[in-house]
């Protein structure tokens, strides 16, 4: 039994098994960022058709789809991958750290003479003066560079002054493979307690679901399922409970139902007040995007917030980012918020929808919102288009209907303020288009990202420790020589030895320099 | 004063660095070699203040913080960075090793990227920054991304000619290795020339990358095109293998030891696997949740970085555990760069237009 045990060990502790993982892993993920994952049917059979040709793709689809390659990185055969991978990075450092672990704790040592020059950097010089007059002087000149030093008074006669320093540096390699474990550890928290969900919410809307990001669009059934128990929610106008009644659920299993289909329910309400778009100057590039977001709890909002790209909103552990917005297909029921001003100055905003008629205030003039345009632009002959799905150039045409059957129409450009006046010194600006935006929201739980954070950190550290610092040791020697003392210096180091040169170079020249 | 007159000086500088620097080989004059190492300073620090000019600038232009302003979000800044930093650690080498040889090889990098920029007519516009670039971590991540891309190109170069250097015989594994892969290396890169040739108008980056790139040549709408630039590459391949020796007899007149090629090549990746960790992965990942509120999501870009980061992982374990050295490590060396290349420039090229986000 035990030598069973050995083998299993003996195997996951070879760096042999180590390679073996790296080059699965690895060119499984290359497979992986070739198909597209969790995409639909159509879309990877159109990368297949591109790679493959038509004809094979919807087999070569079949073969990789139960193979798992259209959602691989949460495959169980990935997933295990990584497993042994971790495994394997735990048995190593655990098989070899108890000898770093001796070398590390091991006090330097006096060494022999000839041991001395054996060392991968060394020199021999004679000073002036017995040891005895110049081991202080050694002594400091160690401490100089570094060094603590101790002595050994030989029976020939000769003192040995020797140190080490960053012993325990040789443990970075072990504390980068520790922080790698934790940033794993990290992640499977965050599968296990999180999750990772999206929401598109139109302006005035609000929801107490989002959906799932790992919802694997590739599995049929899993889809069907989604759709009927998705389709009572809706029926009950979103409410869990009347939802789960009609399906002769209970709620607790409802909810489970639910998030085994890639629908999350948050617990509470989250409102989309307004979402507004900055540009760059008058050009369509965007250059801030916000929202304004409430939590609705128990019927009653509890915190508002704007939030941003790179500025999320938290509540109960959930975060709300900015991802994306679009324009509604359905236009009907936005409101224009117009600032109105008479031609004597006085300002209303008014909010009004397509169709609604009011009159400018000091004079005698009705006004008629016709039609809106998201993003209005003029083709040759003149005529109103709109020339993109976003909401970049907003626009009303306005019928006015003067004293005495005068009639005139206009456009009121939001983005173009000298569009907003009219001939008798009044205006009409459009400061807002309210209720046809949506804005997309990432939402996401994952109470394993601090644990990932430390892990980073820890990386960040072990690959300096294990980089960038050496274990140091010094020997020198100081022994009686007919002209004064002839002083030997030996040194070693596993790695960034030309840093350390210099360093002992510095101290050969102290202590030459010290007469 | 612009920073495009700086930038041109520096790109007229690298290119009469390289002339000098191969002559230099040739002659092995001390004055020679001084006139190099001045001209590539001085291209240089033209360089540098190029760079500090259009940060200026794009700071101005924007009105962001000083710290997001730093041009470094296009694909011209970034070939431009590139360079920088290539010139950098080429000009620490020399001065490092006191050799001067290395410098025939590195400045031309520099001079084709710098002329690749002014031919293509790519552009060189300064533009304003999307909202989800607008983050304090573009700095970090980015500058040491590419510092880290430099240090592996480094590593890339001397492994490749580690190799070049050390094989003998034609069916000889890493003689056959290095070939086929200077030889792809070689095709592609005339190839996107080609296309940079073929489309000279005002487009901007992306559009490039998308609608252009190999539509002359492998991508091409006539199927006989297509046909002809795989076989020329291949007719390609085989020349170089076959005269290989010719350039084994070229670096073997730069007077350069295997053993400091593959030195430089293990310090190249001890600098730049530590920096790419912190600075590629850990940085963007921590950007990543700020932004989009997940640290990893297996995206093609994360996933050849992770590839990248396991090759470099690679090379290290076998060099200090199995005791690698030489050719194999020359050959890993040389994969982990064509993970980079692949990681900065293949996952936009080749896979965004494979996939449906692509053409969002």
């Amino acid at each position: 039994m035990k030598s069973l045990l050995d083998k299993v060990w003996s195997l996951f502790s070879s760096i042999k098994l180590a390679i073996v993982i790296f080059a699965l892993v690895a060119l499984t993920s290359i497979v992986g960022t070739v198909i597209e994952q969790q995409a639909s049917y159509a879309d990877n059979i159109r990368v297949l058709s591109s790679l493959v040709g038509q004809g094979i793709a919807p087999s070569a689809y079949k073969v990789l789809y139960a193979l798992g390659f259209m959602n691989m990185y949460r495959s169980w055969w990935f997933l295990s991958l990584l497993s042994l991978f971790a495994a394997n990075l735990l048995v190593c450092s655990i098989d070899r750290f108890p000898a770093i672990w001796r070398i590390m704790r091991t006090p330097v040592k006096p060494i022999a003479p000839d041991q001395m020059k054996r060392m991968p950097i060394k020199d021999e010089f004679v000073v002036q003066g017995g040891p005895d007059s110049i081991l202080q002087q050694a002594v400091s000149a160690m401490k100089s560079i570094g060094f603590a030093a101790e002595r050994e008074q030989g029976p020939d006669g000769a003192v040995q002054l020797y140190a080490q320093k960053n012993a325990w540096s040789r443990s970075g390699v072990y504390i980068t493979h520790a922080s790698i474990l934790v940033i794993m550890l990290g992640a499977v928290l965050g599968v296990f307690f999180g999750f990772k969900g999206y929401v598109d919410l139109p302006e005035g809307f609000n929801t107490n679901i989002v959906y799932s990001t790992n919802m694997d669009m590739s599995d049929p059934s899993q889809v069907s399922r989604r759709a009927s128990l998705l389709g009572a929610l809706y029926a009950e106008n979103g409410d869990l409970q009347k939802a789960s009644q009609s399906l002769n659920e209970s709620l607790p299993d409802y909810e489970k139902d639910l998030k085994s289909v890639g629908i999350i329910p948050l617990g509470f309400q989250v409102l989309c007040q307004q979402f507004e778009v900055q540009f760059y100057g008058q050009s369509d590039m965007p250059k801030a995007y916000r929202s304004r977001l409430s939590i609705i709890e128990n019927g009653k909002p509890v915190v508002s917030k704007w939030i941003e790209v790179n500025h999320p909103l938290k509540y109960k552990g959930v975060m709300f980012y900015q991802s994306s917005f679009r324009l509604r297909h359905d236009l009907s029921n936005g409101v224009a918020v117009l600032d109105v001003r008479s031609p004597g100055g006085q300002a209303e905003t008014m909010k009004m929808k397509i169709g609604q008629s009011f009159g400018i205030p000091g004079t005698n003039e009705t006004v008629k919102l016709a039609e809106f345009n998201p993003a209005l632009a003029f083709d040759d002959q003149g005529r109103p288009e709109t020339y993109s799905q976003m909401m970049t150039n907003p626009a009303v045409r306005v019928d006015i209907s003067g004293p005495g059957g005068a009639r005139s129409s206009k456009w009121i450009v939001q983005r173009y303020p000298e569009t907003w006046s009219l001939p008798d010194g009044s205006s009409i600006g459009l400061t807002d288009f309210w209720g046809v935006q949506s804005t997309g929201l990432q939402v996401r739980k994952d109470p394993g990202v601090g644990v990932v954070y430390l892990g980073c950190i820890l990386l960040a550290l072990g690959l300096y420790v294990a980089f960038f610092m050496s274990h140091k040791k010094i020997w020198v020697r100081l022994a009686p020589d007919k002209k004064g003392t002839l002083l030997t210096v030996a040194a070693t180091c596993p790695k960034n030895r030309h840093a350390f040169e210099r360093e002992i170079e510095k101290l050969v020249k102290r202590l030459k320099g010290g007469n | 004063m612009g920073s495009s007159l700086f930038f041109g000086l520096s790109t007229m500088a690298y290119i009469l660095a390289m002339v000098v620097y191969i002559t230099h080989i040739a002659f092995r004059k001390k004055a020679v070699g001084v006139t190099a190492t001045g001209l590539t300073l001085f291209g240089f620090a033209s360089q540098t203040l190029a760079i500090l000019l259009r940060w200026r600038e794009f700071y101005q232009l924007s009105g962001m913080g000083i710290l997001r302003s730093i041009p470094l979000t296009n694909l011209y800044e970034s070939i431009i960075f590139f360079v920088w930093c290539l010139m950098l650690g080429y000009l620490i080498m020399e001065f490092h090793y006191k050799n001067r040889s290395f410098g025939a090889f590195v400045t031309p990098v520099a001079a084709l990227a710098l002329l690749f920029i002014s031919l293509s007519g790519m552009s060189t516009k300064i533009e304003p920054l999307v909202p989800a670039l607008q983050s304090n971590w573009l700095l970090a991540h980015v500058t040491l991304s590419f510092i880290s891309y430099s240090a592996f190109a480094l590593s890339f170069s001397t492994g490749l000619m580690y190799l070049i250097m050390t094989t003998e015989g034609r069916r000889e594994g890493a003689y056959i290795f290095w070939t086929v892969a200077l030889g792809i290396f070689a095709s592609v890169l005339i190839a996107m020339g080609l296309d940079y040739m073929t489309f000279h108008a005002d487009m901007n980056s992306d559009a490039f990358l998308k609608d252009f790139l190999f539509k002359s040549t492998y991508e091409s709408s006539s199927s006989a095109v297509q046909v002809i630039s795989y076989l020329a590459t291949a007719a390609f391949v085989f020349a170089v293998w076959r005269y290989g020796y010719v350039l084994k007899r070229v670096i073997g007149g730069f007077n350069l030891q295997a053993s400091v090629l593959d030195e430089i090549t293990y310090k190249s990746v001890a600098i730049g696997f530590p920096i790419f960790t912190l600075g590629g992965l850990i940085f963007g990942a921590i950007w990543a949740n700020q932004a989009w509120g997940v640290y990893w999501s297996w995206d093609p870009k994360e996933t050849w970085s992770l590839i990248t980061w396991f090759i470099y992982a690679f090379y290290l374990h076998a060099r200090f555990l199995r005791g690698w050295k030489g050719r194999k490590i020359a050959m890993v060396a040389v994969m982990g760069f064509v993970a980079v290349i692949f990681t900065y420039l293949g996952v936009n090229l080749l896979l965004s237009g494979l996939h449906s986000y692509g053409s969002r």
